[in-house]
C-alpha cells in the first residue's frame, strides 16, 4: 500500500525501521508515524473503544481527535499519529483506559 | 522563565506569514509547532492554489509552503523554531505552557499571535467509528506526506472544497473513488473541481447521504441513501456501495481552546465554523497583546489567512513600538486583497459570519 | 445541471467556443470557468493579453480570441483544469485538443486512446500527437490528441485507468 510514483510528489526509497506490533515484527520506513506505518501494514484496528470494545482506528491523522490512541513502549495514550516510528518500538492495542 | 519578544503560535501559512513580517521589521520571533514539519496544512496541498500572484495563485501548496520557510530562514539569527512542541496552556499575563517530548517549560511574551488553525468536523450516521472512516485531510496526509494509500475504493462525503481536491487527490495515488456524496441538493466547492472529478468518472451524487458503514473490523461496505427536500432520508432509496474507505469531508472547526482558556472572549458563529475569538479590526484579541489570525478565527482558504498573517504582524509591530516603512500603504493593500478575495459568491457565509461577529474599533 | 453533479450541459459550453467555427481553424483556449470565483492565473500568464479578468479577481475570465495564439499556458497555469485549446483541421475531418494532465504514466506519443465527455463517458478513440511536459508547466502535462471533428465541442478529457 505504500505509493512508490505520484505525478506530483517524489516518494524516495527511505530505510526501513522495524518495530514490534502485538508481539509480531513488522517494517515501517525513516519519516512514518506510528499509526502510518501500521496502516501501511494493513492494520487499521488501533484499539477498542473502552465500553462497547468497539474497534477504532485513526480519524483525524493530525494528532486533534486522539482516535488513534495505543500503548507504545509501555506508555498508553499516545497520539499515534503524530508519533515518529523509532527503531524497536513495541506496539500494542490498547485496551481500556490504559494503566499509567 | 523566559521572556520572549513574539510568540507565534502555529507554524502553519498564517503563522509563517506572520513571522515574516516581524522578522523583516528587525524584531524576534519564537514559533512553535506541535509538528516535526513547518507548514501546517500546507505540506499536504498538492494542488495549485487559486487567488492572485500576491498569493502564490497557481503555484502548488508544497511549494508555497517551502517559499514561505525560506523566506523566514532569512533571518536565522532572530527566529527561535520550537518544533514537535505543544502548546498545552495559555494564561492571561501572557505565559504560556509548552510540553516537547517529556519537557514541561513556560514562557512568556511581550505579544503572542495564535495561528493553530482547525480541526475536522464528522458527521453521526451508524457505524462512523469504525477504522476506514476517515477525515477528507487524514486520507490526504496519509497519502500525501507519508505516502500510504489509505485505501483501494473510496466513497467521499461532502462536496466542499476539501472533498473535491481531495477526491481528485486519491484518484493521482492510484485509488478509486467510487462516489462523492453530497447532503445538499447543490455542490459547495468550486464547480472547476468538481467537472475535474466528473470527466475522470467520479460520480457526484447530490441530496445523498451515507446511512451507515458496515464491517466487523474495519470498513468493507456503506449504504447510502437519497434526501428529500427536508433532508430526511428516503426509505426505500438505499444502496450499497463497494468501499473500503470512507472519507468525511464536512467542514472545518477552528482549534480555539488556547483563546478560550486564555480567558480571550470567544463567540460561536456558525459560518466562521464554530467557536471564533472576538478580534477587532487589527486582529487583536480581547486580551490585550493576544492576536489572532488564520483559520482558527474563521474557516477560510490559505491565501486568506496568509494575508491574514501579514497583517497581524504588521499590527503586533506597531504595538510593540516599531516604526515599519510604509506600514499604512502595506496595511491598505492587503486589506484590499482580502476584500477581493471575499468578494464573489463562494465567500457570501464568511462575510455574513464576519458581520455576526463584528470588529470591535 | 452542473450545480448539481459538475458537468455542463452543452447549452453552456457552446457558449465558451468562438460563434464562428472557422475561428478555430487556429487553436484557441475554450475557457470553462462557469462560476465566480477569486483567481487569475489564465489573465496573468497570457502572454498575448488575451485573457480579461480585472481588477475584481472574482469576474469570470473574457477571452479575445483575435488575441489568443492557442499557445497552451493559461491551460498548464488554471488551477482549476479549467481551460483546453481546440483547433479544426481545413483539411481532414478531424479536430485538435490539447489539455491539461497530471497522471502518471502519461500517454504516449502515437498511442490510440478513449476519449470520455464532461460526463466522463467515452465518446471515442483519438490518436496522442504530442505530450508536452516542461519544467515550467510544474507537473501539468499538457496533452495533445486528434479525433475525429464531430467531437469537437464534447470532448473533455482521456480516460484514466486507476
Amino acid at each position: 500500500m505504500r505509493i512508490k510514483k505520484h505525478p506530483i510528489l517524489d516518494f524516495k526509497q527511505k530505510d526501513k525501521v522495524s518495530f514490534r506490533f502485538n508481539g509480531k515484527i513488522i517494517y515501517g520506513v525513516k519519516g512514518d508515524t506510528i499509526a502510518s506505518a501500521l496502516h501501511e501494514n494493513g492494520i487499521k484496528k488501533l484499539s477498542e473503544s473502552i465500553h462497547l470494545k468497539r474497534p477504532r482506528g485513526f480519524y483525524c491523522a493530525i494528532g486533534n481527535c486522539a482516535s488513534c490512541n495505543m500503548v507504545v513502549d509501555g506508555k498508553p495514550n499516545v497520539r499515534t499519529c503524530i508519533t515518529p516510528l523509532k527503531e524497536g518500538m513495541v506496539v500494542e492495542n490498547q485496551v481500556g483506559k490504559g494503566k499509567v | 522563565m523566559q521572556e520572549k519578544e513574539v510568540i507565534i503560535v502555529g507554524a502553519g501559512p498564517a503563522g509563517l506569514m506572520a513571522a515574516y513580517k516581524i522578522l523583516e521589521a528587525g524584531a524576534n520571533v519564537t514559533l512553535i509547532d506541535r509538528n516535526r514539519n513547518l507548514g501546517g496544512q500546507l505540506i499536504k496541498q498538492t494542488h495549485k492554489f487559486f487567488g492572485s500572484e500576491k498569493q502564490y495563485a497557481s503555484k502548488r501548496g508544497i511549494d508555497i509552503m517551502n517559499i514561505l520557510i525560506d523566506k523566514i530562514k532569512a533571518y536565522e539569527d532572530r527566529l527561535e523554531i520550537l518544533n514537535e512542541t505543544s502548546v498545552v496552556g495559555m494564561y492571561k499575563d501572557k505565559v504560556i505552557a509548552c510540553l516537547k517530548g517529556d519537557t514541561f517549560f513556560k514562557l512568556k511574551g511581550k505579544s503572542i499571535i495564535v495561528a493553530t488553525g482547525a480541526s475536522e468536523k464528522s458527521i453521526p450516521f451508524e457505524n462512523n467509528d469504525l477504522p476506514g472512516v476517515y477525515a477528507a485531510g487524514a486520507v490526504q496526509t496519509l497519502m500525501n506526506e507519508y505516502g500510504v494509500k489509505p485505501g483501494d475504493k473510496v466513497v467521499m462525503v461532502g462536496s466542499g472544497n476539501i472533498g473535491l481536491i481531495v477526491s481528485y487527490q486519491l484518484l493521482q495515488a492510484g485509488v478509486k473513488v467510487k462516489a462523492l456524496v453530497e447532503a445538499a441538493p447543490k455542490i459547495s466547492g468550486y464547480l472547476v473541481h468538481a467537472s475535474k472529478i466528473q470527466r475522470l468518472g467520479v460520480d457526484i451524487k447530490t441530496s445523498t447521504s451515507i446511512k451507515k458503514a458496515i464491517g466487523k473490523d474495519s470498513v468493507e461496505k456503506v449504504e447510502i441513501w437519497d434526501l428529500d427536500p427536508t433532508w430526511q432520508g428516503i426509505e426505500g432509496s438505499e444502496q450499497i456501495l463497494d468501499v473500503d474507505t470512507v472519507c468525511i469531508s464536512v467542514g472545518l472547526a477552528p482549534l480555539t481552546e488556547l483563546m478560550q482558556q486564555l480567558g480571550a472572549e470567544v463567540r460561536y458563529i456558525k459560518e466562521l465554523g464554530g467557536n471564533v475569538p472576538v478580534i477587532d479590526a487589527r486582529y487583536q484579541t480581547t486580551v490585550k497583546g493576544v492576536y489572532a489570525c488564520g483559520d482558527v478565527v474563521g474557516i477560510e482558504e490559505a491565501s486568506s489567512a496568509m494575508v491574514e498573517g501579514k497583517i497581524t504582524g504588521l499590527n503586533v509591530l506597531e504595538d510593540l513600538g516599531y516604526n515599519v516603512l510604509d506600514s499604512r500603504q502595506a496595511l491598505k493593500a492587503y486589506h484590499e486583497e482580502l476584500k477581493f478575495l471575499r468578494d464573489g459568491p463562494h465567500a457570501s457565509k464568511v462575510r455574513s459570519g464576519y458581520l455576526k461577529r463584528g470588529m470591535l474599533t | 445541471m452542473i450545480e448539481k453533479n459538475g458537468i455542463a450541459a452543452i447549452e453552456l459550453y457552446k457558449q465558451e467556443f468562438p460563434e464562428d467555427e472557422n475561428t478555430l481553424l487556429k487553436p484557441k483556449a475554450i475557457i470553462e470557468c462557469y462560476k465566480e470565483i477569486p483567481c487569475n492565473p489564465c489573465e496573468t500568464s497570457c502572454p498575448f493579453d488575451a485573457i480579461h479578468v480585472g481588477e475584481d479577481i472574482n469576474a469570470r475570465p473574457q477571452i479575445d480570441f483575435d488575441k489568443c495564439t492557442g499557445c497552451g499556458i493559461c491551460a498548464y497555469s488554471c488551477p482549476g483544469l479549467a481551460i483546453s485549446i481546440r483547433a479544426l483541421d481545413k483539411e481532414s475531418d478531424k479536430a485538435e485538443m490539447k489539455f491539461p494532465y497530471e497522471f502518471i504514466p502519461r500517454p504516449t506519443k502515437g498511442q490510440m486512446i478513449n476519449i470520455v465527455d464532461r460526463a466522463g463517458k467515452k465518446l471515442t478513440k483519438g490518436k496522442v500527437l504530442n505530450v508536452i511536459d516542461k519544467p515550467r508547466q510544474n507537473k501539468t502535462a499538457l496533452i495533445h490528441i486528434e479525433m475525429d471533428k464531430k467531437y469537437l465541442y464534447d470532448a473533455a478529457t482521456v480516460e484514466v485507468i486507476i
